[in-house]
């Protein structure tokens, strides 16, 4: 069972509280970039098998978008944080690196 | 090979059955061959079989990291139909179907292919009218499908609740042909009728690594060695991500467990297949007298082969209003598979940025009905270059903008 804690709110609930909203830390290109960014952006997904990075969306509570940092092959949670950021706080990257040495994601390791 | 038959059976029967031989060889890998297929689920075996039977090819290796058919293959509830909107599905899933028709005597193994029915419930008026359009859409593609009214579903349905509480059964899209398999069968038929062609089904060979110079494939690196190949076809679900790393490319496509259960053995009582995409959820009997249960998929990427327990709740919830005498039913067994999604919803059967590497994957939630279809085609595909079964399925599809859209097509439970 996945557990998530909101950071705003601070409860914490299983999945059916919360909404998944897919891949985290997304740079967005719109009109203008070229067609591989486009293409990128829109259709080439983070899979990882291992740490991943999401956006969730605490649905039935405070119904504020946060992000999650989580393992695909456990379910383990590393921890939430807010969304007003482009990238995940030193803290939870360091959590991840004790619990998943070498541990890569998008730029991030 | 021996082939299996009455006057067979009879034989063994006489000597204590002391002469069957091994379904099929377990060998040590060689160094090289012309074609390296890495999965041998249903897909990547049936693919290996038709690269043999329709193009002559047989120096090939099928490498499994675990066993034949222990992923997606053996993790299904074994629908089949092939009553879809768009007509590059109808065309791959109408030639898979009829492919399982004759399928256990081409592999001259028993498949238990039952083309007892498929019914997909229409429960809102949107459903009813999507569906009349299906319909007449699969009349234009050449597939057998009709809507049939309430009172029709009711007649080969007797166990089924019309008046649903909220959800009533307002008709349905009836597919007589559809029906169910055997989906173990599936795999080790296609694998004796490889082994027998003189491939080499290798299990417990895991991929780690793909090899490659000047941008074209030369081979691959795995727990027992290097093996060179000239062409590579990666056929591997929900790890297809994981390999097209290993390829230095990148999918549209996201992985998600998706969940089916059974219940314990009962008497017959339902002789076709019951999909009820509304409310979610699918159901048809076993041989063995389970009910086989599926429902939705998790909505985030997972890789541990097993789903979330509200999913089970749901679906469960919605049958049992449809299906009321199935209330008191004890469940035997829940299973999860990992499924491989793409924005459309619809697969990928294509050439790859890297030479002389095809993928085939994407299939979702959907795959187990697709098998010879998509063997056939891909098996096309990568002896030839192309396949009409193959190209609208291709990878610059997102790119180009050029959707296969069966995520509204197919409703849900796809």
């Amino acid at each position: 069972m996945l557990i998530l804690e909101c950071p705003y709110c601070g409860v914490k609930g299983e999945e059916t509280e919360f909404a998944p909203g897919g891949e985290a830390h997304l740079k967005r290109f719109g009109p203008g970039s070229s067609e591989d960014d486009f293409n990128a952006y829109l259709f080439r997904k983070e899979n990882p098998k291992g740490v991943h990075f999401e956006r969730w969306r605490h649905a039935h509570g405070c119904g504020k978008w946060f992000h999650a940092a989580r393992c695909t092959m456990t379910l383990e949670v590393f921890g939430t944080y807010p969304a007003q950021t482009t990238e995940p706080p030193q803290d939870i990257r360091d959590r991840i690196t004790a619990k998943r040495p070498g541990w890569s994601w998008r730029e991030l390791s | 090979m021996k082939r299996y038959s009455a006057f067979a059976v009879a034989r063994e029967a006489l000597r204590y059955h002391l002469g069957w031989e091994r379904a099929w060889a377990s060998p040590e890998p060689r160094r090289k061959y012309d074609i390296i297929i890495i999965g041998a689920g249903g897909h990547g075996l049936a693919t290996a079989y038709y690269l043999g039977k329709n193009h002559g090819i047989t120096n090939v290796a099928i490498l499994e990291k675990g066993w034949l058919g222990g992923g997606n293959t053996g993790r299904n509830t074994t629908i089949i139909r092939s009553n879809y909107l768009q007509d590059p599905s109808a065309a791959i899933y109408e030639k898979a179907r009829s492919l399982y028709e004759s399928m256990s005597q081409d592999l001259n193994f028993n498949v238990m292919f039952s083309p007892r029915g498929v019914i997909m419930l229409a429960q809102t008026e949107h459903e009813v009218r999507g569906y009349k359009r299906t319909a007449q859409a699969n009349a234009l593609q050449g597939v057998t499908t009709e809507f049939i009214s309430p009172a029709r579903v009711k007649e080969i349905v007797p166990i089924i609740n019309l008046d649903g509480p909220r959800y009533p059964v307002l008709g349905g899209l009836s597919q007589a042909r559809g029906g169910t398999a055997r989906h173990d069968a599936v795999a080790w038929g296609y694998a004796r009728a490889c082994s027998a062609m003189g491939m080499h089904v290798i299990q417990k060979c895991e991929v780690t690594g793909i090899r490659s110079e000047n941008g074209n494939v030369t081979g691959v690196a795995t727990n027992r060695g290097d093996i060179d190949c000239d062409k590579l076809g990666i056929v591997v679900a929900g790890h297809s991500g994981h390999l097209a790393d290993m390829a230095g490319f990148r999918l549209p496509i996201e992985s998600v467990a998706l969940q089916a259960l059974v219940s314990e053995p009962i008497k017959p009582c339902m002789d076709c297949v019951v999909m009820a995409n509304t409310v979610h959820g699918y159901m048809s009997q076993s041989d063995k007298g389970e009910m086989v249960i599926g429902g939705g998929a998790d909505g985030f990427n997972n890789f541990t082969q097993r789903g979330s327990f509200h999913h089970i709740e749901e679906t469960v919830r919605a049958l049992c209003e449809t299906f009321p005498m199935i209330q008191r039913l004890k469940m035997l067994r829940q299973w999860g598979g990992i499924v491989d999604m793409t924005g459309d919803r619809s697969p990928i059967l294509s050439k790859t940025p890297l030479g002389n590497c095809f993928i085939n994957c994407g299939w979702g939630t959907g795959g187990f009905k697709a098998i010879p279809g998509s063997g056939w085609g891909f098996a096309e595909l990568m002896a030839r270059g192309q396949s009409p079964l193959c190209d609208a399925f291709s990878l610059d599809r997102f790119r180009e903008g050029r959707f296969i859209d069966e995520s509204v097509a197919a409703g849900v439970a796809h």
